[in-house]
């Protein structure tokens, strides 16, 4: 099963050309990932040969669609163009969007998110690693060396937190990692991941980790409380952020009183998390319950 | 990026956003000038980016050009709250009948736009929020469609705004509105939004916040940014392109991915309070390459700051490889030379980590011990740094 990413998933890469497309390219495909084309305008009916494997370019993600039956796309179009490829994805009815780019306008990703309610489309990111289904699948540029299948899911905010905690949990393996993104607005939430991975039957337990900004965590914290039967383990990052400072995500900010690491971890503790003072403490309570 | 009141003042004007007319200064001699060409009564305002500048003494009537000149030489150089006032701005005097409040913001857990208003403005609007939440009318505004002229009058019918204005403030609401887009705002706030006596909406105070993602699309805001206001290191790390935040401990600490840096800050925190409450130094992210150029530089930064006596440099491998990493330190510190001062602790993990130990190793620079693992590293950071 894992979710949202599973093995049967065919992906196209739109931004495939570029140079970051091309190297993550290259990646997933070493790493087992179905990918059945590259999208990027004007330069549809190109060839492009990835460390021997040819991969069709498309001009558009429809065309792309028609031609191949793929229904992921993964999304390295910078910035400026970021909008008009996500909704160019959910027009053509992709099942999943996984949006890499980092520096999108909000402006841009809410109209997006917007664009995308009430379609068969869900977005992950923006700014984010991706998703990996260890074995299966890997959307984005999460590393697919770090550890195998198992039974954790894990939803992060932090591309190298996801990094760090899979390392660290690496004997044991994942079902599917999703980086949901540093961004404000961001398609995928801690809580969808929670609902899937509560849904999933290979998953056993949840990683969350979370960041100070906004209050996401919190409002997983009452998912969990209300929703979850199987046990949630959680760290968040940023209890030494100072108010008003933006803590490399452009999300990660504690504005006044509200946002802060303390917060959270207060509320997933309420909610019956147990949650790690540090990376490897948290990946030391995962041990407990699953190792 | 927050703007200064007078910045958000001229952003409202070019939108059509009714203000009162004003100038900014930066000595007093500039304020005389300012009150000169506006006449009669103003007001000088202190331009910081902080609130509960009418209670530390930053705004004052004057009523005539040497009573500005005088309020400014005052006002000028006042601390605010750990700011400094570098301008103030010069506006025409305005009585006020009536005050109310309206903001658009950009509402993250619901992952859309906000419109918030009430007719109970000109105080702290969270004060608002707390004591009399009714009074406060909270609006979703769908990203697709907007602000046009039927949601502005849902908006302005929520609030209550009296009959005798709503007119107004749904063409303000409006254009607040294209203010909020044209801008790419995350938010856009008029505290207080004024009715003069003679019944006219004027937007008296603003606050506007840009999003920096946006910086592409408007190169109209590239001297918008005060850099008199940032520290001197920030400014430094801004001009390399580093992702940099000063803090006020004794730990320097360099790695890559925000979430990863924010954590590391937190473990050496933890750490550090074995060793009488040692801090981290800053956050600075090298992002996912990790050159020698970039090391360097990051380097250059934190050794840069006169308070860190120790350095953590802590890198998972997950798309950068360790062995360049490695390598990466190892030539930023031939490239410093003698300014490279201060022990380094490194903590390699992940891809190709063991040529990136071995590098190390080999390179034997007497600042660098290695450690193996991210909470070892903070304490052994943490003890280097009690001792200097």
């Amino acid at each position: 099963m894992a979710i949202f990413l599973t093995e049967s998933s065919s992906v196209i890469v739109q931004g495939m050309t570029g140079s970051e497309g091309r190297k993550h390219t290259s990646r997933m495909l070493a790493s087992g990932t179905r990918i059945l084309g590259g999208v990027t305008p004007g330069k549809g009916g190109q060839q492009v040969d990835v460390d021997g494997t040819v991969v069709p370019v498309f001009n558009g993600v429809a065309e792309a669609v028609a031609e191949t039956g793929a229904d992921v796309a993964v999304i390295f179009v910078p910035p400026k163009f970021a909008k008009a490829a996500v909704l160019e994805a959910i027009e053509a009815g992709m099942g999943l969007a996984v949006v890499i780019t980092e520096g999108i306008p909000v402006h841009d990703s809410t109209a997006f998110w917007a664009a995308a309610q009430g379609t068969s489309t869900r977005i992950i990111g923006p700014n984010c690693p991706g998703i990996i289904s260890p074995g299966k699948s890997n959307a984005g540029i999460i590393p697919a060396n770090i550890t195998g299948a198992g039974r954790i899911g894990l939803v992060s905010k932090s591309g190298t937190l996801t990094y760090q905690m899979m390392y660290e949990l690496r004997d044991i393996g994942f079902s599917t990692a999703v980086g949901i993104g540093g961004d404000p607005v961001v398609g995928t939430t801690h809580i969808d991941c929670l609902q899937a991975f509560q849904d999933d039957p290979e998953t056993d337990a949840v990683v969350m980790i979370g960041e100070i900004g906004g209050d996401a965590e919190e409002r997983a914290a009452e998912f969990i409380s209300a929703s979850m039967t199987k046990p949630v383990v959680g760290y968040v990052a940023g209890f030494t952020a100072p108010e008003g400072k933006t803590m490399g995500h452009a999300g990660a900010i504690v504005s006044g009183s509200s946002g802060t690491a303390q917060a959270k971890k207060e509320a997933l503790e309420a909610a019956g998390v147990r949650v790690g003072r540090t990376p490897s403490e948290a990946a030391a309570l995962m041990r407990e319950i699953a190792g | 990026m927050d703007l200064f009141e007078y910045q958000a003042r001229d952003l409202f004007a070019q939108y059509g956003v009714p203000v009162l007319r004003g100038a900014v200064a930066t000595t007093p001699e500039e304020a005389r000038a300012a009150a000169e060409a506006i006449g009669g009564r103003v007001v000088i305002k202190a331009q910081v980016k902080t609130g509960g500048r009418g209670k530390a003494g930053g705004v004052k009537l004057a009523d005539d050009p040497a009573g500005a000149e005088a309020e400014a030489r005052n006002i000028l150089g006042m601390d605010i709250k750990g700011h400094t006032v570098h301008r103030v701005l010069i506006a025409q005097a305005s009585d006020i009948a009536e005050e109310y409040y309206f903001s658009y913001l950009l509402d993250r857990s619901n992952r859309t736009f906000l419109a918030m208003a009430s007719v109970e403005g000109g105080v702290e609007i969270e004060q608002v929020a707390v004591d009399n939440p009714q009074a406060l009318a909270r609006i979703p505004i769908d990203a697709r469609t907007g602000v046009d002229e039927a949601k502005a009058r849902e908006i302005v019918a929520a609030a209550r705004f009296p009959e005798a204005v709503a007119d107004q403030v749904v063409d303000v609401a409006q254009k607040l509105w294209t203010v909020f887009t044209g801008a790419d705002a995350t938010l856009v706030e008029v505290n207080p939004l004024v009715q003069d006596p003679a019944g006219t909406i004027i937007a008296l105070d603003g606050k506007v916040t840009l999003d920096g993602n946006a910086d592409f699309r408007h190169p109209e805001f590239a001297d918008l940014d005060d850099a008199s206001a940032v520290d001197p290191l920030e400014r430094e790390a801004v001009a390399k392109g580093l992702n940099y935040v000063k803090l006020d401990g004794a730990v320097g600490i360099i790695g890559n991915g925000a979430g990863l840096v924010m954590s590391t800050l937190d473990v050496v925190a933890y750490a550090g309070e074995e060793y009488g409450g040692v801090k981290p130094a800053n956050f600075l992210d090298i992002g996912g390459g990790a050159s020698a150029q970039v090391m360097a530089d990051g380097l250059g930064i934190i050794l840069g700051d006169p308070g860190v006596k120790s350095v953590f440099v802590n890198v998972f491998g997950g798309i950068t490889a360790c062995d360049e990493v490695a390598t990466g330190i190892v030539q930023a510190l031939a490239m410093l030379g003698a300014d490279a001062t201060k022990p380094l602790v490194v903590r390699l993990d992940g891809n190709n980590v063991e040529e990136g130990r071995r590098i190390l190793d080999e390179a034997a620079h007497h600042l660098v011990e290695q450690a193996d693992t991210m909470d070892g590293a903070a304490r052994r950071a943490a003890e280097l740094a009690s001792r200097a």
